[in-house]
């Protein structure tokens, strides 16, 4: 073994190889760097289209941007695509806090209990998690949609809740898409915080077992302190699937007109009124919508790269 | 009354010590950590496949309410002699196999790229990603700008290089290819992470031993490191090719409408307009059972086989 790795270590630190870095760096360097543009072009272009006055749009180059100083550039579609989505920006945070909180709980009690627990028929639970992280939404879709509006209207059914102050019969559209988007984030939330769970030593378990832990304090004292990194992957991963979800609220609230929208059906119906007339205020609207897991995804990209390994291992 | 009590009562206590025998004790009391997800999970996904099975037997459209008197499998008869339903169907399966191949192939490429030895690997990693944290509705609306026929970019290229202009959107020809090109501009960089996780468990010293016997790098990647990676292609192979049966967010926000262009109309995009917008709920339920059907032929081969392996 140290026979083979001196050479590679000599090679890596003494010869500092100039050879290799005129042409296989240096080629290797131009690819992951026009790869990187590439990748950020049609975004780059979105960024400078939503700056643009209409004439603009249609008078430069798509991929020239306009200044500040220069005639063409506004703020004006921002500041219109702001006032059109900002009641579904509002939304979209009602319906993604509460949901991912909930599922991000529900899913580390459930691996708690499918890793650290034995009973029978766990694995029937476990298969069932599994199994519903590939299900496509569309084969659920009809009695979800049936469920909440013939069914369980919750606006009908909830009606004292909401003479309190700041609530409205419309967010009974809102709770049951919460309840929804929790139901189907529980399979992958589940299988990630399994995957961390199994990583957790066993004998530390049994060493508070034998200390007289129960079941429920073991999980509060012990798996739930060890269990905050793994909360931050699930918080991110899961809060950018729900914000960036469509058709729950489509087929749910049935339309971009309803007053529980969130801002990702609120932008569907925003290019269809306007015809696709003007692309620099579907641009704003888009970056607007795109804006929160835009942030999230720059301050935590590492997390969640590690929710989509974790979560489809 | 109350002797009837007392029996029920009885009966009750005995069918619960049965259960507690049946499940046993410690499923009893684990149950706080997981009965309710997985009555959430057992009604709102397994209850409504199920209850969608069930609405496809039936006749129900409109504003009725669904009679069970008859139930037939009249609605795949009707699936499978309408030519909107097979050409979407053979439309869901080129995307689904092209789409696929493109986004495993090009991953691999980044991932390998990525895995060499460059400066800012972690920054150029989140900038191959960023696509795919974008919803679905927000990249459809920035690729129906760049495919735009007068101003958009990839017609201004095309137009610099003499080449042409394209009704790309209105063209049933080249559309299927656009969004392809389009999604797997969001998914590639998720290919990517998933191969660079299973790069990750590959031993340096496997790489190292083979570079000391002077075989080439490319070799070595071609005999050595890409056979090893067959886990991570099946695993994301599996995502991409479900991703590509249910996607609908984006052709919606792409025409703004249930309906896609001519050429554009795949089976997941016909089933939400069949049920929500022509209220055609029993033949949408139907056409529903079909993907489902699908996505099991996908994940039943890929899970079975993860349990026998263990990964499960």
């Amino acid at each position: 073994m140290s026979s083979t790795s001196l050479p590679s270590q000599l090679s890596r630190t003494v010869v500092p190889n100039f050879e290799r870095w005129t042409l296989r760096k240096l080629l290797l360097y131009t690819a992951v760097y026009t790869l990187a543009i590439v990748f950020l072009f049609p975004l780059f272009v979105a960024v400078i289209t939503s700056f643009k006055t209409r004439a603009a749009v249609t008078q430069t180059l798509p991929f020239i941007p306009v200044f500040p100083w220069q005639e063409g550039f506004t703020i004006a579609q921002w500041a219109q695509a702001f006032s059109v989505l900002q009641n579904g920006l509002l939304n979209s945070f009602l319906r993604v806090i509460p949901a991912t909180t909930l599922t991000a709980i529900l899913g580390s009690l459930t691996a708690y209990s499918l890793t650290k627990i034995k009973w029978r028929g766990q694995v029937a639970v476990l298969l069932m998690m599994v199994a519903a992280t590939f299900f496509p939404t569309q084969a659920a879709i009809v009695p979800i949609a049936r469920f909440w509006s013939v069914y369980v209207p919750l606006d009908q059914l909830l009606g004292p809740v909401w003479t309190l102050p700041l609530l409205e019969p419309y967010h009974g559209d809102l709770l049951a898409l919460i309840i929804t988007d929790i139901a189907y984030g529980l399979p992958v939330v589940t299988v990630l915080f399994r995957g961390y769970y199994q990583t957790i030593n066993q004998e530390l378990i049994e060493a508070a077992k034998i200390d007289g832990a129960n079941m429920y304090s073991i999980y509060r004292r012990i798996i739930l302190p060890m269990s905050v990194p793994m909360f931050a992957v699930v918080f991110i991963f899961h809060f950018t699937q729900v914000w960036n979800s469509f058709l729950f609220p489509l087929i749910i609230m049935s339309g971009a007109g309803h007053s529980a929208a969130p801002a990702t059906l609120a932008l569907g119906g925003l290019g269809q009124s306007l015809e696709g007339t003007n692309y620099g205020l579907r641009m704003a609207g888009a970056l607007l919508t795109a804006l929160p897991t835009v942030i999230v995804f720059i301050l935590a990209g590492d997390k969640f790269a590690s929710g989509i390994q974790g979560g489809r291992a | 009354m109350s002797t009837e009590t007392e029996n029920t009562g009885e009966a009750l206590d005995s069918s619960q010590s049965q259960l507690r025998r049946l499940i046993g004790a410690d499923a009893i009391k684990s149950m706080p950590f997981w009965l309710l997800p997985a009555f959430l999970v057992g009604l709102f996904i397994y209850g409504a496949v199920l209850w969608n099975f069930v609405i496809s037997l039936t006749d129900l459209q409109g504003f009725g309410t669904p009679s069970f008197s008859q139930l037939d499998f009249d609605m795949y008869g009707r699936a499978f002699s309408d030519p909107q339903f097979l050409f979407a169907g053979q439309n869901t399966i080129v995307l689904l196999v092209v789409f696929t191949i493109v986004c495993l192939v090009l991953g691999l490429g980044l991932a390998i790229l990525l895995d060499q030895d460059i400066r800012r690997r972690g920054h150029l990693r989140t900038i191959y990603l960023l696509p795919f944290s974008l919803a679905f509705i927000v990249t459809g609306q920035v690729w129906l700008w760049m495919y735009n026929y007068n101003y958009g970019v990839v017609n201004t290229f095309t137009r610099a290089l003499g080449l042409g202009q394209y009704q790309i959107i209105g063209n049933s020809q080249i559309i299927l290819g656009a969004i392809i090109t389009a999604l797997a501009w969001q998914f590639v960089g998720y290919t990517m992470v998933v191969y660079l996780a299973g790069l990750r468990t590959i031993p340096d010293d496997q790489f190292e031993a083979a570079r000391v016997a002077g075989v080439k790098d490319y070799r070595i990647y071609w005999k050595v490191i890409i056979p090893q990676l067959k886990a991570s292609a099946a695993s994301a192979g599996v995502i991409l090719m479900v991703f590509a049966l249910k996607t609908f967010d984006f052709l919606f926000a792409m025409f703004g409408q249930y309906r896609p262009q001519k050429g554009a109309d795949i089976l997941a995009t016909m089933m939400v307009r069949e049920a929500f917008q022509k209220l055609e709920w029993a033949y949408g339920a139907s056409i529903a059972v079909i993907l489902f059907l699908m996505a099991l032929g996908i994940i039943s081969p890929y899970i079975y086989y993860q349990y026998k392996v263990n990964e499960i």
